[in-house]
């Protein structure tokens, strides 16, 4: 038996061990999951505890385990636990669900429906008969919600460092690098360049020392798939780093992780610090002549450092500030050392790839784009939650097959991809196949893979007004086009927002936003205008509404609305008055109520109060 | 100023470097709440690192501030799933609960308030943290009864 603080001496005792703990594994008949990372903002540590503690009075804990995991996807039913060996997925659970389920499903065998999904009238109670999971492809994500992450020994009985052993002991770097590149994988993190390529360039430049980054200060707003893999499955990621490292020649690693995630903080520490006591990071890996060392940095709150050289400067210790290229970072990266920068979702690719073989990955995808591609499926749509489908895929299978559509099936309007360097694809693409180079015709990114679903409620003048504003709180200031440009634009957008836009106004943003990504420096800058100019491009006739009719359609832009009681309607309940944030609403019991017009900051609360229809938007 | 606790975590760091700034801050912040301009100042005087570049950094990057926060930290979402779901009115609500804009904290030292790009709970949009409890699927009337629980 491998003890907590023994180096694995070689690939054979790792294989012992995993044989080993697998065979443990079979002393239990059953495992709770509990989804303990995203679903703990909705108490999911209660529920793992009230299962611990009824299953211990019952008597059951010998049979059964509970395992606090990762993400099992389905974010939109949260609390979710999912139960093996029949694949039950319930949610959402509260602990006062745990009795039923100990005395039907654990003693019983048999589903809990009131806690299945349904679909089309039918329970499914089994995970792969979901809708949501059923035109899924979860390679990636086949681990997460499956192991404890925070346990090295579930993560090595599913496998993990398994392939890395086989990498150490059968492969050379060359070889390694020419099955990355054969596999045609593309950096998940945004601009999609050949992983393979890249390795190879650092690998060729000459270096005593080489850094691999993980990338993984997820910055873009409606994307939390990097999240969930180094929450749900951190050895999967360093199993990538550690062949990346092999590959390129590198001694030392950095994930670089947002502040904003603690749980992805603590979860990676903990898997760096069990890998080194297993000797799977160190000194002379699994006996091999491979050295590799893994340090974990916090990001401080700055989106900018998601590109590469600003990520750089503040490992440094710098202002995240980009620089220009050549040299890329594979000449003169962390400390003026060639280094490789790989997002998480890329590197979780990479013991796949070497697993099954580069033909196997590239089976799947299109013609650019091979493999599958994670979405975070978030917006107005039923199921929210983080998707894996092939590359290929179109965005009718991920919003309405696996998404389920959206809420009260108001109409699907656009889907926002790619966050604030990406655009705004209109309902009319919503059948074309998903990869690199499709969304890129349609001035969006594929980016990191937030998919932010919109339907008719959206403005997207507004939307647009949202994501430059974003971009130019983020600009770091260096280059004047990014700083000064998405200022100018911002205020052109506004500007439209309340109405007093000019019908010119449309030349500008499209003249003034060429300008920009022709003569930024960096990614943000180079992208900072798609999403004003795939607005403009798809979506022009809500532009004009706003500046020729001074109406928002979408019934968003606030300057535009206006909120009155209608008399005859109105019973005098007081129940909009008794929402009304601000005491806007004034009136006699039983007598109709009237909005003070310049108190009223157009929250709309009163009209959701009204069970009447008696408050107007106009 | 209580200088012990910046003096352990130089210990524990030693040997810093000009690359270790970023953690060392966090460090300093995570204990003192704030970054002392005190601190700073014999901080750069063991170290070597100029203040000017702490100063840089400081001002470069939203976790870090140079004055007291309040004993409460709410971070509103403001990213895209949270916009579309109405997480400016949170937002607004928040700022008119509490009298302070974006950044401030109240006058009693009770709450500071900001707004963050994004917080990856987008399923739960709107969404707001209180130091370390998420709130979600909110609504601007829910605010006032959500901060209550936070004296």
């Amino acid at each position: 038996m491998i003890s907590p603080n023994t180096p694995i001496p070689n690939a054979a005792a790792l294989k012992a061990w995993r044989a080993e703990l697998v065979e443990t594994r079979k002393r239990t008949r059953g495992r709770v999951l509990v989804c303990a990372t995203g679903c703990r903002a909705l108490g999911a540590l209660d529920v793992s505890k009230a299962f611990r503690d009824k299953l211990a009075s019952a008597g059951l804990s010998q049979e059964i385990d509970v395992v606090e995991t990762g993400c099992h996807g389905l974010c939109a039913r949260a609390p979710l636990v999912l139960i093996e060996p029949q694949d039950f997925l319930y949610g959402p659970v509260a602990p006062a669900d745990v009795d039923e389920i100990i005395e039907v499903t654990l003693r019983g065998g048999k589903p809990v429906t009131r806690l299945c999904g349904k679909a089309d009238g039918q329970t499914t109670a089994v995970l792969r008969e979901e809708p949501f999971y059923r035109a899924q492809k979860r390679d990636v994500y086949r681990l997460c919600g499956r192991v404890d992450p925070k346990r090295i020994e579930d993560a090595v009985a599913y496998g993990t460092y398994e392939t890395l052993a086989k990498v150490l002991t059968s492969r050379t770097p060359e070889q390694v690098i020419s099955e990355v590149t054969a596999s045609g994988l593309r950096g998940r993190g945004g601009a999609g360049f050949p992983t393979g390529r890249k390795w190879a360039l650092c690998r060729d430049v000459a270096g005593d020392r080489k850094y691999v980054i993980c990338n993984a200060d997820e910055g873009d707003p409606g994307a939390f798939m990097d999240r969930a893999l180094l929450e749900g499955v951190p050895h999967q990621i360093l199993e990538g780093m550690l062949m990346a490292g092999y590959a390129i020649g590198a001694t030392n690693g950095v994930v670089y992780v947002r502040a904003e995630y603690p749980i992805a903080v603590e979860h990676a520490k903990i898997a760096v610090e069990q890998a080194r006591a297993h000797g799977l990071l160190g000194r002379n890996i699994l006996g091999s002549k491979f050295s590799f060392e893994i340090d974990i940095r916090m990001g401080a709150g700055a989106f900018i450092c998601g590109e590469e050289t600003a990520l750089i400067a503040s490992l440094e210790g710098r202002r995240g500030m980009p620089r220009p290229r050549p040299p890329f970072p594979a000449q003169r990266g962390l400390l003026g050392c060639p280094t490789t920068i790989n997002n998480v979702e890329t590197l979780a690719n990479v013991p796949l790839i070497l697993r099954d073989g580069a033909a196997a990955f590239s089976a799947v995808g299109t013609a650019g784009s091979k493999g599958t591609k994670v979405f975070a499926l978030a917006g107005k749509v039923r199921n929210t939650g983080l998707v894996e489908v092939p590359l290929g895929a179109t965005l009718r299978q991920i919003v309405f097959d696996i998404g389920g559509g959206i809420p009260g099936d108001r109409p699907f309007k656009a889907a926002q991809m790619g966050g604030p360097s990406g655009g705004c694809v209109p309902a009319q693409y919503l059948d074309l196949p998903i990869d690199y180079d499709s969304v890129k015709q349609l001035g969006a990114i594929m980016g990191s893979g937030g998919l932010v679903v919109m339907d008719s409620s959206t403005c997207m003048v507004d939307i647009a007004r949202f994501f430059t504003d974003f971009v130019h709180k983020e600009s770091c200031g260096k280059c004047v086009p990014c700083r000064v440009g998405t200022k100018q634009m911002l205020d052109i957008l506004v500007r439209i927002t309340k109405g007093e836009g000019r019908m010119e106004d449309l030349e500008k943003i499209v003249s003034l936003g060429e300008m920009i990504r022709a003569s930024s420096l960096c990614g943000l800058g180079q992208t900072a205008a798609n999403p004003s100019l795939s607005t403009v491009r798809h979506f022009r006739d809500e532009y004009e509404a706003h500046i020729r009719d001074h109406r928002c359609p979408a019934g968003v832009c606030r300057a535009l609305l206006k909120y009155t009681i209608l008399a005859d309607a109105c019973t005098g309940c007081h129940a909009c008055a008794k929402k009304c944030p601000v005491a806007a609403i004034v009136g006699k019991a039983k007598k109709p109520h009237e909005i003070i017009q310049a108190k009223c900051i157009k929250c709309g609360a009163c009209r959701e109060a009204c069970k009447f229809d008696a408050v107007r938007l106009e | 100023m209580d200088w012990a606790p910046a003096q352990r975590i130089l210990q524990q760091m030693s040997p810093v470097g000009e690359s270790d700034l970023i953690p060392l801050l966090q460090n300093l912040q995570d204990t003192y709440g704030y970054l002392p301009a005190e601190v700073l100042t014999e901080v750069s005087r063991q170290t070597g690192i100029p203040t000017s570049r702490m100063y840089g950094v400081i001002t470069f990057y939203a976790q870090f501030s140079m004055k007291p926060r309040g004993r409460h930290t709410i971070r509103c979402c403001r990213g895209t799933a949270c916009h579309v779901r109405g997480g400016q009115s949170v937002a607004d609500a928040v700022g008119r609960v509490l009298g302070i804009a974006d950044g401030e904290t109240t006058q009693d030292g009770r709450f500071t308030f900001e707004t963050v790009a994004c917080l990856g709970t987008c399923f739960l949009a709107p969404v707001m943290m209180v130091d370390n409890d998420y709130f979600g699927l909110l609504r601007p009337e829910k605010v006032n009864s959500i901060l209550d629980a936070y004296p």
